[in-house]
């Protein structure tokens, strides 16, 4: 089974990383950029095909490790 | 005293930190790889060196703050020992829960690696009783990720409990975010636990200790922690 895990900052953290690209977005004529904000994105690849299990499993990978929950917020998308 | 250097896959400061030990504190510190279970018998303080641990992948820190030694220095630290992090030791502390809050890119992006002024915020705890409180001392900081933040909440806390150990301060001593090397919240430089026996700080003491190589600001972290474990 496919999983997509996409790791963001919380909207409230301040991300100059984003902001930086935001700007050269800007400079290279991009045309209707808003806002950039960078987050993370893991593919992962799990054993069976126990889509609950699945989702607990990642739950903890995000929490122990893949995520920061102090700026950082996450979610999972499977792949069909 | 019987101090331990954690040595994690790319620390770099990890001579540095058994430097300061040896000729400040007068120890003979033992560096302890991070695959290990269990800190020498014996143990009181654990320094958490500076580096790049795991190449800073992920975030920094976050990896070593899942190393195996760590259980141990988590263990050691709720039995009141003494645990020092500096820089990226400082990052590990906060990922891996001994600290709150986290150390984000510095606000204006850059690696940072200059001398700036630290003011000691409190002169009563293991690790900064050789200085005088409002003290100003100069001490080299070299880190991209040294930005202080946390919630609204964690903020007031730590900030209620006089648990900040340095800020970054203007040589009137005044603190002034905007001026500081990396942006960090209320000029953070470095906090402490709850019960203020671990310190996590960005700037580098163990590198301003001897007089051939510039100011000696530093010793006094060394020498409070020397005063602190002889007397225990």
């Amino acid at each position: 089974m496919k999983a997509r895990v996409i790791v963001t900052l919380k909207s409230a953290v301040l991300d100059p990383q984003g902001k930086a690209i935001e700007g050269a977005l800007r400079s290279l004529g991009v045309a209707g950029v808003q806002s950039v904000r960078q987050g993370k994105v893991f593919d992962v690849e799990l054993a069976g095909n126990d889509r609950a299990a699945a989702e607990g499993a990642l739950k903890e990978a995000c929490d122990k490790l893949l995520a920061n929950t102090v700026i950082e917020t996450y979610k999972v998308e499977f792949a069909e | 005293m019987k101090p331990a250097v954690i040595l994690f896959p790319g620390s770099n400061r990890e001579q540095d930190a058994v430097r300061a030990l040896r000729l400040v504190s007068g120890a003979k510190p033992q560096v302890v790889w991070h695959a290990e279970h269990e800190l020498p018998k014996g143990t009181d303080l654990v320094v958490l060196p500076g580096g790049f641990s795991y190449g800073d992948y992920l975030r920094c820190g976050a990896i070593a703050a899942r190393a195996n030694i760590m259980e141990a220095v988590r263990a050691h630290a709720a039995r009141g020992g003494l645990v020092l992090g500096i820089c990226n030791g400082f990052q590990i502390l906060c990922e891996a829960g001994l600290l709150p809050g986290v150390l984000v890119r510095n606000a204006r992006l850059r690696f940072v690696c200059r001398e700036v002024l630290l003011r000691v915020e409190r002169a009563d705890t293991p690790f900064t009783k050789a200085y005088r409180k409002g003290e100003l001392i100069r001490i080299p900081v070299a880190h991209g990720e040294g930005n202080y933040t946390a919630d609204e909440a964690t903020i007031a806390r730590i900030e209620g409990e006089g648990r900040v150990a340095f800020r970054y301060a203007r040589p009137d001593s005044r603190i002034d975010e905007t001026d500081g090397p990396n942006g960090a919240i209320n000029g953070i430089a470095g906090i402490y636990s709850e019960k203020f026996n671990v310190l996590g700080m960005m700037p580098h003491p163990e590198n301003y200790i001897e007089p051939e190589i510039g100011p000696t600001d530093g010793r006094g972290l060394f020498e409070s922690l020397a005063g602190a474990l002889k007397a225990a």
